[in-house]
């Protein structure tokens, strides 16, 4: 019984001559390989080149300032709540009379450490965050460790730079 | 005792010279093997040794010497270390024959660009290349396993079986030159009358059975990573390893040699009477070694080419082919040239033979082969 009109026999017969013979289809996989072998490589060399990951690629963290140069971070702890590997830990510290320039809340981070062996750049912080302070920037990864002193990064790697500042696409 | 003693020393130094080239053919081979991979499958390959990575021979060089030289504990050791010293041996002493030129004269001595003209030149490559099997039986029986075991078998079948196809198309050069010596066979095809013209059906044998003869895929039974893990190099390290893989290469080169020698022409070229007109003998000479190389070294890359294409025969598909394909195309090769070489008419015939062939299994196949039921 036919359920639909769609059925297509695909039992196979006996070869063909041009089949059982072999060449044409060797001289057809041939000029397939000949093809490819005058055809564009698509290798990218990755130290030397890199390829372009998209605008919303999660990659290495930056805790960003404000257009003054002041630290967004707050300390509230809701990016390190938020992290299901646990790898963020923070010290507060209050704003001290003349440090307004140095930071934009009344509460600041006087240590904020993430482990780059826990992250796994889920991006749950960059979402926590209520003052627009951390996200994972789509333009650089972290690089590879060499030793497990190097695994753990403080502000001095963290803070962003104000000579070269983190500009999403969307942001612009 | 001079005359003994200049030509002795030029006989030397150009068997050197042919023996640096292959080397350094063979070597590079590796390197371009690895560059035509990754081209035909749109990758770079080795980039990193040098530019554009023509170091890399060097690099894997000083890797296969560095590696541990290990010798299974119940292998039999004086023949594990006999076996790809015999595969070595045998790559390399089939070039002796290959006419590379005509003779030149240098300093007043004249002398052949081909190591030795021996008028049994072409049983002399059969011959070498039928010891070379026992390079691979050896190092497979001696290294107690059964893998190896299994791989020197194949490639000890898989090598005599080709070897009569291989033969019996040659049988047709000969019949149509009447020498076996290399150096009248590429003098009977000067002035572009190759043999390639005449035997074309002989070639296809010829080139499919140097595929098997020199281990390449599609004939790859005796390494046959899938079935054999590394077949008979499977107990093998070290620079041991890289005499096998070595000699392979070097097979390749000297194979194409062959090739080019019987059916291309060996060291002529298109335009040779107007290069000896313009510069002279020796240039025009050397201009023929370097077409000869050349033309070696197309055969090389149709090798490779092949190898990236094809995947690996079964091993019955690879007997059948080779005894009831191969034997009896030759045989009815033989047949055709002979009827050629009777009537005098060499082209028209062997091209004939070609179209009668397929005119017949075309016959053959509409009257007795079952048809899919439409």
């Amino acid at each position: 019984m036919k359920l639909s009109n769609r059925t297509k026999v695909v039992e196979q017969g006996e070869m063909t001559l041009a089949e059982r013979m072999y060449l044409p289809a060797i001289v057809g996989g041939m000029a397939t390989t000949l093809k490819h072998f005058f055809s564009k490589p698509v290798t990218i060399r990755y130290p030397e080149q890199t390829r372009y990951l998209g605008p919303i690629y999660r990659g290495q963290h930056i805790l960003k300032k404000d257009e003054q140069g002041a630290e967004r971070c707050t300390a509230c702890g809701l990016c390190a709540v938020a992290c299901p590997a646990e790898a963020i830990s923070m010290v507060a510290e209050e704003r001290k009379k003349g440090e307004e320039k140095l930071y934009r809340e009344e509460k600041y981070a006087k240590v904020y450490e993430i482990n780059m062996l826990r992250c796994i750049f889920c991006g749950l912080c960059e979402e926590a965050c209520p003052k627009e302070a951390i996200f994972l920037r789509h333009d650089q990864m972290v690089p590879v460790f060499n030793s497990r002193d190097e695994v753990i990064y403080g502000k001095d790697k963290l803070v962003e730079k104000m000579d070269q500042r983190y500009l999403r696409e969307g942001w612009k | 005792m001079d005359l003994f003693n200049s030509v002795f020393i030029a006989k030397a130094s150009f068997i050197g010279v042919v023996f640096l080239i292959t080397l350094g053919v063979a070597a590079y081979s590796t390197y371009f093997e690895r560059k035509i991979a990754a081209f035909m499958q749109d990758r770079i390959g080795p980039d990193r040794a040098g530019p554009f990575g023509i170091l890399q021979p060097l690099a894997d060089a000083v890797k296969m010497f560095m590696k541990e030289d290990f010798i299974p504990a119940n292998s039999n050791k004086w023949l594990f270390i006999m076996g790809p010293c015999l595969s070595m041996l045998t790559a390399l002493m089939t070039s002796a024959v290959v006419p590379f030129g005509d003779t030149i004269t240098l300093g007043g001595v004249e002398f052949d660009l081909q190591g030795i003209d021996v008028n049994i030149g072409i049983l002399w490559v059969f011959g070498i290349v039928s010891l070379g099997v026992y390079g691979i039986l050896i190092g497979g029986w001696a290294s107690n396993n059964k893998y190896s075991l299994l791989g020197a078998i194949r490639a000890a079948s898989q090598n005599i079986s080709y070897e009569l196809a291989m033969g019996l198309s040659i049988i047709a050069i000969l019949m149509m030159t009447g020498s076996l010596s290399t150096k009248a066979i590429v003098e009977a095809q000067q002035n572009g009358h190759w043999n390639i013209l005449y035997q074309p059906m002989g070639f296809i044998i010829f080139l499919i059975c140097a595929f098997a003869e020199c281990n390449r895929t599609p004939f790859d039974l005796p390494e046959c990573e899938t079935e054999l893990i590394g077949g008979y190099h499977t107990e093998y390290s070290s620079m041991k390893l890289g005499f096998y893989l070595f000699a392979e290469y070097i097979n390749m080169f000297i194979s194409g040699a062959v090739m080019a020698t019987l059916y291309f022409g060996g060291y002529d070229y298109p335009g040779i009477d107007f290069v000896t007109a313009q510069l002279g003998e020796t240039a025009a000479t050397l201009i023929g070694a370097g077409a000869l190389i050349g033309k070696a070294l197309a055969f090389v890359f149709i090798f490779m080419w092949v190898r990236w294409t094809l995947p690996r025969f079964r091993y019955d598909q690879l007997m059948g082919l080779g005894w009831s394909g191969l034997i009896p195309l030759a045989m009815f090769n033989i047949v055709v040239t002979g009827l050629g070489v009777l009537l005098d008419q060499q082209i028209l015939i062997g091209i004939g033979g070609v179209v009668v062939f397929i005119a017949g299994i075309v016959v053959y196949d509409q009257l007795f082969v079952k048809k899919k039921i439409a």
